[in-house]
C-alpha cells in the first residue's frame, strides 16, 4: 500500500548572485560595521532637524567658541554655534555631494563605455583619448579647475566632482563590456535578432554590475573627500550652511585657542570615507567569484 | 624595443591634443560675457576691449582655440590679469618648490609603504599583517588637510618643535628648509603610502608564491636571503614604475597642503588664482599638470620595459 516515494532529489539550491554576494559580505565583521555606519549616517543626514540640539547656523555671542561641554557636546565655533549640529546638518552636503557627483558620472560614463566597449572602432578611439585625456589631469585638480569656472557653489561641485570622475567609469564600463562581449551567449543573443540597445541593457550591463557597484563605493568615499576639499577652499558648500570642509577651514585659524572646532569635522569625514573604503573592499571580496 | 617606446610617444599626441581643447573649453564654462568676468573688479571699458582683443574673444571659437595653441605651443601660457606676469614665469618659479616638496613626499611614502607592505606579505595571516593593513586603510581615508592641521596642532602650536607654516629654499638654508618642509611632506607621502603599501603587499605575495622563491628555499638559503634577494628584487621593479603614477596624486594632494601650510608652490599658485578669478593661471597650471603626468606615464612604462627583459625585445 505503501506507494513508492518516487522523491525527486531536492533541486540543487542555486543561489541569485546577489544572495551569494550578501552572504559573503556577512562574514566579513569590517564591511558589516561600514554599512551599518554608512547607513546611520544616512539616517542622520535625513533626520539632521530632530536630532540636531540647536539651530546650526544660530550665532550666539554668548557662546564663542566654548570648549566641549554638557550644554556643547563638541564645544561652538569663532560665532558661537553648536559644532555639533553643524556636524550633524554637514552630514547632508557630504552625503549628498558622494552619492549625486557618483550619480552624474556613472550617468554619463556608464552608457558612454557601453558604446566604446560594445561598437568599438572610431566611437572607441575617440572616446578613448577623451578619457586619458581627462585622466591625465590629476583628480583634484581637475576638480578645482571645473569648479572655478562654474562659479562656487555645492551644486557646482557636484558638477565639478562628478565630470571629474567621469573617465573611471567610461574605463570600466568599458573593459567590462570587451570582457563579455565576445562571449557565446552574447553571440546567441544577437543570433536570435536582438537589437544592440537591447543586448547592451539586458546582456551585457548586468556582467558590468558587480564591478561597477565597488567602482562607486570607493568612489564616493573619494567624492567625499573631494567635497570636503572643494568646500575646505570655498568653492563648495557656501556659508553659513554647514559643511565639513568650510569648518576645517574656519578650525584653522583657531586652532591655539579652540583646537576642538578642528577635531570634530576631519573625525566626519575620515570615519565617513573609512566606511565607504571598508564597504568597497568588503564589497569587492564578496563579489569576487575567484574568493572564497 | 625602440618601435614600443616609439608607439607610445605617438599616442601622447592625441591625448595631449584632447587635454589641451578640454582645457581651453574651460573658458566656455564661464557665466556671462568672458571678457568682464575675467576683467574682475577692472571695469575700464579699455582694458575689458583689450581682454577681448587679447584671447579673440570677438571670434569664433575655433578660430580663439587655434591662437590660444600656438601660444601655448611657443612656451606663451598667457598673462596673469593679477601679477601682471606671464603665467610661465609664474609656472616655472612655483614648480621647484613642489618638486621638492613631492620628492621628499615619495621618499617617505616609499619607505613606509614598501617596508609595510613587505612586512605585512612576509607575516601574511598574522596580526602584524591585519594591524599593518588596517592602518595602511586609516592612512588613505585621512583627508590631507585635516592631517596636516592635527599635525600643526601637535608639533607646531604644543609641542614648538616645527614652525607652523612658511617656506624656505634648501639652497639658502638646508635645515631650515628641511624643518619648513618636513610636515607637508609627510602629510603629502602618507596619502600614497597606504596605496604603495598595498601594491607592495600583493606583488610580494605573488612572488613568495613563486617556483624560485621555492627553489631559493629548497636550496636552503636563509630566509631573510630568500625574502631580500630573491623575492623583493622582483616584486619591487612593478612598485617603483607605480610610484611614478602615483605623482599625479601628489599633485593634486599638494594644493590643499601647500594651503595649509602656506608653501608658496604649484598648489597655492592654483588656488590664489581661483580666488582671484585669474582664470589663465588656472588654464595653464593645469595644462602644465597634465602634461608633466603624462610624460611621467611615459617614463614609467619605459622604465617598466627597460627592466622587464621580457618586454626588451
Amino acid at each position: 500500500m505503501s506507494a513508492v516515494s518516487m522523491e525527486t532529489p531536492a533541486p540543487l539550491a542555486i543561489e541569485s548572485p546577489a544572495r551569494r554576494a550578501w552572504r559573503r559580505l556577512k562574514q566579513r565583521k569590517s564591511a558589516l560595521l561600514a554599512l551599518f555606519v554608512i547607513v546611520a549616517l544616512i539616517l542622520i543626514a535625513i533626520f539632521a532637524p530632530l536630532i540636531a540640539p540647536y539651530d546650526p547656523t544660530k550665532q550666539s555671542w554668548s557662546a564663542v567658541r566654548k570648549a566641549p561641554s554638557l550644554a556643547h557636546w563638541f564645544g561652538t565655533d569663532e560665532v558661537g554655534r553648536d559644532i555639533l549640529s553643524r556636524i550633524i546638518f554637514g552630514t547632508r552636503a557630504s552625503l549628498s555631494a558622494g552619492v549625486i557627483s557618483v550619480g552624474i558620472a556613472i550617468t554619463i560614463g556608464v552608457p558612454l563605455g557601453l558604446l566604446a566597449g560594445y561598437l568599438g572602432g572610431k566611437v572607441d578611439a575617440i572616446l578613448g583619448r577623451i578619457t586619458d585625456a581627462m585622466l591625465a589631469v590629476p583628480f583634484l585638480i581637475l576638480a578645482i579647475a571645473l569648479a572655478a569656472f562654474l562659479g562656487p557653489s555645492l551644486g557646482n561641485a557636484m558638477i565639478a566632482i562628478g565630470v571629474t570622475a567621469t573617465p573611471l567609469f567610461i574605463r570600466l564600463t568599458r573593459g567590462q563590456t570587451l570582457s563579455v562581449v565576445k562571449e557565446d551567449y552574447i553571440e546567441a543573443a544577437r543570433a536570435v535578432g536582438n537589437p544592440g540597445w537591447r543586448i547592451a541593457l539586458r546582456h551585457i550591463l548586468p556582467n558590468v554590475m558587480p564591478a561597477l557597484l565597488v567602482q562607486a563605493t570607493l568612489t564616493i568615499a573619494t567624492a567625499i573627500i573631494a567635497e570636503a576639499s572643494l568646500s575646505f577652499l570655498g568653492l563648495g558648500q557656501q556659508p553659513p550652511a554647514p559643511s565639513w570642509g568650510s569648518m576645517l577651514n574656519a578650525a584653522q585659524r583657531f586652532l591655539t585657542n579652540a583646537p576642538w572646532m578642528a577635531v570634530w569635522p576631519g573625525l566626519a569625514i575620515f570615519v565617513t570615507v573609512l566606511s565607504f573604503n571598508l564597504f568597497g573592499d568588503g564589497l569587492r571580496d564578496a563579489l569576487d567569484p575567484r574568493t572564497k | 624595443m625602440f618601435s614600443l617606446i616609439a608607439k607610445r610617444i605617438l599616442q601622447l599626441i592625441p591625448t595631449l591634443f584632447v587635454v589641451s581643447v578640454l582645457i581651453f573649453s574651460l573658458q566656455q564654462l564661464l557665466p556671462g560675457d568672458p571678457a568682464l568676468v575675467m576683467a574682475g573688479e577692472e571695469k575700464d571699458p579699455e582694458v575689458i576691449e583689450q581682454i577681448r582683443k587679447q584671447y579673440r574673444l570677438d571670434q569664433p571659437i575655433p578660430v580663439q582655440y587655434v591662437y590660444w595653441l600656438k601660444g601655448v605651443l611657443t612656451g606663451n601660457l598667457g598673462e596673469s590679469m593679477r601679477l601682471k606676469a606671464s603665467v610661465s614665469d609664474l609656472v616655472l618659479a612655483k614648480l621647484p618648490v613642489t618638486l621638492q616638496l613631492a620628492s621628499m613626499a615619495m621618499i617617505i611614502a616609499l619607505l613606509i609603504g614598501v617596508t609595510a607592505g613587505v612586512v605585512s606579505a612576509v607575516k601574511r595571516g598574522t596580526k602584524l599583517d591585519y594591524i599593518v593593513n588596517v592602518i595602511g586603510l586609516i592612512g588613505i581615508s585621512t583627508p590631507n588637510f585635516w592631517l596636516g592641521i592635527m599635525l600643526i596642532f601637535l608639533f607646531a602650536v604644543n609641542l614648538g618643535w616645527l614652525p607652523a607654516s612658511g617656506y624656505v629654499s634648501p639652497f639658502e638654508d638646508f635645515w631650515g628648509s628641511m624643518k619648513t618642509t618636513i610636515l607637508p611632506a609627510f602629510v603629502l607621502g602618507n596619502a600614497i603610502a597606504g596605496v604603495l603599501m598595498r601594491h607592495t603587499r600583493s606583488a610580494m605575495l605573488q612572488a613568495l608564491d613563486s617556483d624560485y622563491v621555492r627553489t631559493a628555499r629548497a636550496k636552503g638559503l636563509l630566509e631573510t636571503k630568500v625574502v631580500i634577494k630573491h623575492a623583493m628584487r622582483n616584486a619591487l621593479t612593478p612598485v617603483i614604475t607605480l610610484g611614478a603614477l602615483e605623482f599625479g596624486t601628489l599633485l593634486s594632494g599638494a594644493v590643499l597642503t601647500e594651503q595649509i601650510f602656506t608653501i608658496p608652490g604649484f598648489g597655492k599658485l592654483i588656488v590664489d588664482s581661483v580666488f582671484n578669478r585669474d582664470y589663465a593661471v588656472v588654464q595653464g597650471v593645469v595644462l602644465v599638470t597634465a602634461t608633466t603626468y603624462v610624460l611621467l606615464n611615459l617614463l614609467a612604462d619605459i622604465g617598466y620595459v627597460l627592466v622587464n627583459p621580457r618586454l626588451r625585445g
